[in-house]
C-alpha cells in the first residue's frame, strides 16, 4: 500500500492496481463504459479520463495504473468537457429513441447523458440505417443503431462463454458487432446465453420479448393459461422492485401472477424434482450397465448448443433428461389436461426463466405433440417484472400466497436447481438413496457450492467411488471436455451450467454483473434449503404421486415418451 | 478442384499461427477470386479462430471480398482526380441503382461493384471500367443508361 493524491485528498492504493479501482474504493465515482471487473481493459471508450499532474493528456483511469504519489483530479474542468465530448460524439450516430427502447430508465448512456447535462445535439453524424435490428432468433434481438462499439459483448463471448458468435465488422464508422458474413444470429454459433444482454450498456442487445403474447393469452377466455416460474426467480426478482437484493419473494410473486390472471401458478422446481428422478435413475443405469459416461446434465439450453456445435462427439454423453421447463410442459399438455378435461390446445402454457436460451429450448423440434407445443411462450425475469408493472401491481405490499397443486409442491433440492453445484447436489442425494436404500448423513455437499469456475469431488457411494464435477460459464467447460477426450476416466457425472454463477446469473435475470450480488443470490437457495424440511427429490409427495398414477416409474416407457430427447449434431459456421 | 486448391494452399500453412490470416487470405481470394463462407471456415479449423474473428479481421480490409464477381464486374475508381472529379457522387448513383455496396454482387449474380485506387486513366475522370470497358467523363445521371445498356445485352444474349 502507499498513497495517492485523489481531488485533494489522500487516499490509499495497492502497487499494480488501476487508477479507477483506487479511486472507486475511496468512494469516488468514475463513469465507464467498457470496462470489465476481471477482464483486461480495452480503452475503448475514454470516458473514464482524470487529470494526473505532470501529465500532458488526459489518461484512462480503467487502464492506468497507480503510482506513488500520484496527485489525481476525477472532476477538473478539463476532465468534464472531455467526458461530455466522448458523450456527445457517442450520440452523434445514435438515434432519439430512448421513449421507445427497452432500455429507458437503465441506460448507462442515457444516464451519462443526464450526468453530464447533455440538451442538445452538437454534433450529426451519419446514422446508421441499414439493417440494423436482427430479430432472427428465438431468444436474442440486436439492434445495431443503439451500439456504441464497447466491445463488451464481443469479449465475454470470447472469454467466458468460449463461443465467439459475434465480433467487430468493417471498420471506422461503419463498423458494425455482427457474427461472420453479417448472418441472422439464429443460423451463428451463438447458443444464446445472453451474458450479452447483461453487460451492453445500452439498449443494443436485449432478450426476444414474448410478453405481448402472455397478455394476449391472459385477455383471451378461452384459454386456461399456466405459468409456471424456474428456481432462481424468485431471489432474484425483488431487485426489479427496489427490494434488498437476495430476498425470497415467492410468496409475493404467486399473488403477482394470479392477480394477472393466470389461471394456475406452478414451480418449475416440481419438475426439477421429477427431472432429478430420471436422471439419477439414468446416472446409476449408465454405471450399472456400462453405458456412455461420464453422463453431462441436460437441463442448460446453451450447453447443449454448445456440444451440438462444437464437440458432437459428446452428444452421446448428455442425459437424454428434458429440461425441468420441458418435463413440466409435457406433463402439464398431457397429464394435467386429461385430469382436468381441458382440450390441451386451450392451455396456454408460459414460463418464466432466468435465462434467454430457454426461449430457444422451447422452440426446439420434439418439445410437443401433435403441432402442440409444451411451452407457449418463455418470458425472463425482466419481463415478468415489467408486465407486474404495466398491470400496475405495487409488489413490496403484496401479501404472500401459495402455488397450486399438485406441480407447486418442491424439495429444496429441486430448488437448488437455480444455482451452480444445485443439479448435482439433488441428484447426489437422490442416487444415494436409490443405490443404498438410507439418505446421506449430511445433505449438504459443500465441495459443489460456490462461484467457482470448475468444482470437482470423489464420493463413496457403498464402495463405488463417484466422481463428479460442476462447471458454470460454458467456456470453462472446454478444458473438462478436452481432458476427457485425451482419455481421463475417473468422471461420473458433470453438471454444466451456461452462465457464470448458473440460473441466478443467466442472460434473462435482473442486469446485475457484480459476482458480489449474485453471490446474495445463491446464498438466498442455500438458506432455502438449510430451512426446510423436504430436501430430497425421492421425498416429494407429488412427485411420488405422478409417477403412480401416471408415469409408472422412472426411465418408464411413458417417461421416455414425455420426458426424454435426444440431440443432433448442429452444423454453423463456428 | 477447389479441394486441389486448397490443399495447396493449406499445404504450405501447416502448423502457422493467426499472423498468417492475411496472407493466407489473400492466397485463397487469388486463386478463388472471392471468400466463401467454406473457405472462411476451412481457415478457422487450420488456425483454430472463430469464423467471426476472420470475417471481422477481413473485412477491416477492403481488399477482400465475400461474394464471387458478376457477370459484369464494374469497378469505380476513388483515385484523387476521380475524387475531385465526383467519383463519390457516381459510386452512391451505382450503389442505389443496383442496391448493393462496393464489395457486393447482386442477387441475379449480374453486377458486381468493386472500388479501386487509381485505373490510371485520369485524362478521363471520373471513370469506371465494366469488364475491361471504359465509360469516362461520367455524371451520377449517366449511370441508369449505362447499366440499362448491360442489362440490355443480358437479354440479347439470352
Ligand atoms: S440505448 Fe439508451 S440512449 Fe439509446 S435509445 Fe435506448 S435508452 Fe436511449
Ligand atoms: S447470447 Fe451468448 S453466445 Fe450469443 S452472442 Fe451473446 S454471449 Fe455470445
Ligand atoms: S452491442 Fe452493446 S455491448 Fe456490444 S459493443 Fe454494442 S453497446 Fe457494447
Ligand atoms: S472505461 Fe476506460 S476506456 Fe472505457
Amino acid at each position: 500500500m502507499f498513497e495517492i493524491t485523489v481531488n485533494n485528498r489522500i487516499i490509499d492504493a495497492k502497487p499494480e492496481e488501476t487508477i479507477l479501482s483506487a479511486v472507486k474504493r475511496a468512494g469516488i465515482n468514475i463513469p465507464t463504459l467498457c470496462h470489465m471487473d476481471d477482464f483486461l481493459p480495452s480503452g475503448a471508450c475514454r470516458i473514464c479520463c482524470v487529470e494526473v499532474e505532470g501529465m500532458p493528456g488526459l489518461v484512462p483511469s480503467c487502464s492506468y495504473p497507480v503510482q506513488e504519489g500520484m496527485n489525481i483530479i476525477t472532476n477538473s474542468p478539463r476532465v468534464i468537457k472531455a467526458r461530455k465530448t466522448v458523450i456527445e460524439l457517442l450520440l452523434a450516430n445514435h438515434p432519439d429513441d430512448c421513449l421507445y427502447c427497452v432500455r429507458n430508465g437503465n441506460c448507462q448512456l442515457q444516464n451519462l447523458a443526464d450526468q453530464y447535462g447533455i440538451r442538445e445535439r452538437r454534433f450529426v453524424g451519419k446514422h446508421k440505417t441499414r439493417n440494423t435490428v436482427d430479430c432472427t432468433s428465438p431468444a436474442i434481438v440486436r439492434d445495431q443503431s443503439k451500439c456504441i462499439l464497447c466491445g463488451k459483448c464481443v469479449r465475454v463471448c470470447e472469454e467466458i462463454q468460449n463461443v465467439s458468435a459475434i465480433d467487430f465488422v468493417g471498420r471506422g464508422s461503419s463498423t458494425v458487432i455482427a457474427p461472420a458474413f453479417n448472418q441472422g444470429l439464429n443460423i451463428s454459433s451463438c447458443i444464446y446465453c445472453g451474458q450479452c444482454i447483461m453487460v451492453c450498456p445500452t439498449g443494443a442487445l436485449r432478450e426476444n420479448s414474448f410478453t405481448k403474447q402472455v397478455t394476449d393469452a391472459l385477455n383471451n377466455p378461452k384459454k386456461i393459461v399456466v405459468v409456471q416460474h424456474a428456481p432462481a426467480i424468485s431471489v432474484s426478482i425483488a431487485e426489479e422492485f427496489g427490494i434488498e437484493p437476495g430476498t425470497d419473494v415467492n410468496g409475493k410473486m404467486v399473488t403477482a401472477l394470479r392477480r394477472m390472471g393466470f389461471d394456475r401458478v406452478f414451480d418449475t422446481s416440481f419438475s426439477a424434482d421429477l427431472t432429478i428422478m430420471e436422471e439419477a435413475s439414468e446416472l446409476i443405469q449408465r454405471i450399472q450397465s456400462g453405458g456412455k459416461l461420464p453422463l453431462m446434465t441436460s437441463c442448460s439450453p446453451g450447453w447443449i448448443k454448445y456440444v451440438e456445435q462444437f464437440y458432437p462427439g459428446f452428444l452421446e454423453n448428455i442425459s437424454t433428461c428434458k429440461s425441468p421447463q420441458q418435463m413440466l410442459g409435457a406433463i402439464i399438455k398431457t397429464y394435467f389436461a386429461k385430469k382436468e378435461g381441458i382440450d390441451p390446445e386451450n392451455i396456454f402454457s408460459v414460463s418464466v426463466m432466468p435465462c434467454t436460451a430457454k426461449k430457444f429450448e422451447a422452440a426446439r423440434p420434439g418439445m410437443g405433440r401433435d403441432q402442440v407445443p409444451d411451452i407457449d411462450a418463455t418470458i425472463s425475469t425482466r419481463e415478468l417484472a415489467r408486465m407486474i408493472k404495466t398491470y400496475g401491481i405495487d409488489f413490496g405490499s403484496l401479501p404472500e400466497d401459495k402455488a397450486d397443486t399438485p406441480f407447486g409442491i418442491r424439495s429444496s433440492a429441486g430448488k437448488l436447481f437455480g444455482g451452480t453445484g444445485g443439479v448435482m447436489e439433488a441428484a447426489v442425494r437422490t442416487a444415494y438413496h436409490m443405490l443404498t436404500g438410507s439418505e446421506l448423513k449430511s445433505l449438504q455437499i459443500e465441495e459443489v457450492r460456490g462461484v467457482k469456475g470448475i468444482k470437482e469431488a470423489k464420493l463413496n457411494i457403498n464402495g463405488l467411488e463417484l466422481g463428479i464435477a460442476v462447471v458454470n460459464g460454458v467456456g470453462n467447460a472446454q478444458q473438462l471436455l478436452e481432458q476427457i477426450k485425451s482419455g481421463r476416466k475417473d468422471l461420473h457425472f458433470i453438471e454444466v451450467m451456461t452462465c457464470p454463477g448458473g440460473c441466478i446469473a443467466g442472460g434473462g435475470q435482473p442486469r446485475n454483473t457484480d459476482i458480489e450480488k449474485i453471490k446474495v443470490r445463491l446464498k438466498s437457495l442455500y438458506s432455502i434449503d438449510k430451512s426446510e424440511k423436504l430436501r430430497t427429490s425421492h421425498k416429494n409427495k407429488a412427485v411420488q404421486q405422478l409417477y403412480k398414477e401416471f408415469l409408472g416409474e422412472p426411465l418408464s416407457h411413458k417417461s421416455h415418451e414425455l420426458l426424454h430427447t435426444n440431440y443432433t449434431k448442429r452444423d454453423v459456421l463456428i | 478442384m477447389e479441394e486441389h486448391i486448397y490443399k495447396k494452399i493449406f499445404s504450405k500453412y501447416r502448423g502457422s499461427k493467426r499472423d498468417s490470416l492475411i496472407p493466407l487470405l489473400q492466397e485463397i481470394q487469388h486463386e478463388l477470386g472471392f471468400l466463401s463462407k467454406d473457405s472462411v471456415a476451412r481457415v478457422g479449423g487450420l488456425l483454430n479462430l472463430p469464423t467471426s474473428k476472420i470475417y471481422g479481421v477481413a473485412t477491416f480490409y477492403n481488399q477482400f471480398r465475400f461474394q464471387p464477381y458478376g457477370k459484369y464486374h464494374i469497378q469505380v475508381c476513388r483515385g484523387t482526380a476521380c475524387h475531385v472529379k465526383g467519383s463519390a457522387n457516381v459510386l452512391s448513383a451505382l450503389e442505389a441503382m443496383l442496391n448493393i455496396k462496393a464489395g457486393e454482387t447482386t442477387r441475379d449474380g449480374m453486377f458486381s461493384i468493386e472500388v479501386v485506387a487509381c485505373i490510371g486513366a485520369c485524362g478521363l475522370a471520373p471513370v469506371i471500367s465494366i469488364n475491361g470497358e471504359f465509360h469516362a467523363n461520367l455524371v451520377p445521371s449517366d449511370i441508369e443508361k449505362i447499366i440499362g445498356s448491360y442489362k440490355n445485352r443480358k437479354t440479347l444474349e439470352e
